[in-house]
């Protein structure tokens, strides 16, 4: 199940665990992405904290918690190489894994249809 | 996001930016392409490998006609006008009584008129301001009919020689008047050796109605593919040039922002045509002294790859504040972060190592020398 949230992170829900990332519209808009700073592996987040940063040569955005829970993984090959979240943002661009908290917080977010919407009178 | 304002102004190449897929941001009052497809890093790359076209026809052009014209233009500005040769081009800037710095400008010496460039989104009040100044010394002619198109990059004279031979002959800082064939018809254009790159490159004046035939021909060329705002913002940083309203506004005067080598002797104590320019006192005391200054823009380059932008708060190794980013950007070129700040007159020191307060986070940095990027200029 893939959801996504009005500030253009993309989650995954595999198990108790989701995948998120940010989505093709949002590092089109951004450019060439050249550094991403990653959440701490262990922090517990709120839905809507700042997780982390990922910047282009033009520009700086935060990225959003899509939902609270603990930190498990983050991606240290994108951290290595940050153009992963233009060439592949929904795959090996991923950001970072959470261990969701309460599961209740899925039903609210943008299913995909919504998203494209979203995006479309973006 | 990417469809522009109905409010904004459209450059004469409007249409061509649209059918090449840029993508349009407001600025200076104009719908501008900040990138095009292949996006900035790319752009960037390819001004410093081959050559690029961008449109800057948000720019004002203006010229000044009449025999006090230059005598004129030296009371706005703390530069030598009145001994600038025929042909050649200087950089500049309008003070105000303060010496603040009201715009930076660029002018040629054309014999019949000086011609002369200033930012975008100063324009309007740039050419109110010469117009109260010193409009009853010389005419001051606006040319919002030019369109303004910068070939920039190693291979620009090679690309630009095809098109108008005899324009390689020019060398850095200086212009002449040129034709390009194009079927039946000629384009006129004021060509100079200039740029905002820090490469080789030119910058063409061209009457609107031209100005879209010539873009077409110049992105014939196998050299030259278009480059946008974006590109254009980190390769003059990359440069070390100051960009109007983030490095120089009305706050900071030429000696803060290090650009003491635009004030030549003439104008300076002990020159035959010392001050006479608005803020003279001020500008001049500081170069007298220079150790009186509070604070001066300096270049860093970080130590960590963790990008540093504007307003990033500056510290020393005691956590004292010194100064701010005014400018920053991780360099396509270095792969490292550069920037521009002001510092107190006392970190100003190339070496002297910083600490930028990115999201709370020290990240080191270290006073460098500008350019970050070696310039390359063809001086003849």
């Amino acid at each position: 199940m893939i959801k996504y949230t009005e500030d253009h992170e993309w989650l995954k829900v595999e198990g108790d665990t989701a995948v998120v990332g940010i989505t093709v519209h949002a590092q089109d808009a951004l450019g060439d992405v050249v550094f991403v700073d990653l959440p701490e592996v262990g922090k517990t987040l709120a839905q809507k904290d700042v997780a982390g940063v990922v910047e282009s040569v033009k520009a700086a955005a935060d990225v959003y918690m899509p939902v609270s829970g603990q930190v498990t993984e983050v991606n240290e090959a994108l951290r290595a190489d940050p153009s992963l979240a233009n060439s592949d943002p929904l795959g090996a661009g991923w950001f970072f894994k959470v261990k969701l908290s309460d599961a209740s917080q899925l039903t609210a977010l943008l299913d995909e249809t919504a998203y494209t919407e979203l995006t479309k009178n973006a | 996001m990417s469809s522009p304002d109905q409010n904004l102004l459209h450059t004469p190449l409007y249409d061509l930016h649209l059918s090449l897929g840029a993508r349009m941001v407001p600025f200076a009052g104009y719908a501008m392409p900040v990138q095009y497809p292949a996006g900035l890093m790319a752009e960037h790359h390819h001004t410093r490998t081959a050559a690029s076209l961008f449109d800057v026809s948000h720019m004002g052009q203006l010229r000044l006609v009449g025999d006090a014209a230059a005598a004129a233009f030296e009371t706005l500005i703390p530069v030598d006008v009145q001994d600038l040769a025929l042909g050649r081009q200087r950089y500049g800037m309008l003070l105000n009584d303060t010496g603040g710095i009201i715009d930076d400008l660029m002018f040629v010496n054309r014999g019949t008129d000086i011609f002369v460039i200033v930012n975008g989104a100063c324009k309007v009040n740039d050419i109110a301001h010469i117009q109260a100044r010193i409009g009853q010394r010389c005419e001051v002619i606006p040319m919002p009919e030019r369109a303004l198109l910068a070939l920039q990059g190693p291979q620009a004279v090679t690309a630009l020689q095809r098109l108008c031979p005899g324009v390689e002959k020019l060398v850095f800082m200086s212009g002449g008047h040129f034709h390009i064939h194009h079927s039946a018809q000629d384009i006129d254009c004021f060509i100079t050796r200039s740029g905002y790159t820090g490469e080789d490159g030119f910058e063409i004046s061209v009457h609107e109605m031209q100005a879209e035939a010539l873009a077409h021909l110049l992105l014939a060329q196998p050299e030259v593919k278009p480059a946008g705002l974006g590109a254009r913002n980190s390769l003059r940083l990359e440069a070390g040039l100051c960009l109007y309203g983030n490095d120089i506004d009305i706050g900071t005067t030429p000696v803060e922002a290090g650009l003491n080598w635009a004030i030549q002797k003439v104008r300076r104590t002990g020159g035959a045509r010392v001050g006479g320019f608005p803020g003279a006192d001020k500008v001049l005391a500081q170069l007298d002294k220079p150790a009186s200054l509070t604070r001066r823009r300096v270049g860093l380059i970080g130590l960590e790859r963790v990008p540093v932008r504007e307003h990033v708060e500056l510290q020393d190794a005691s956590g004292q504040r010194v100064g701010e980013v005014c400018s920053g950007l991780l360099s396509p070129t270095l792969d490292k972060p550069v920037a521009m700040a002001y510092v107190t007159a006392q970190c100003a020191l190339a070496g002297t190592r910083l600490n930028a307060i990115v999201r709370g986070k020290p990240v080191p940095m270290e006073v460098s020398a500008m350019p970050f990027v070696p310039n390359r200029y063809y001086r003849g």
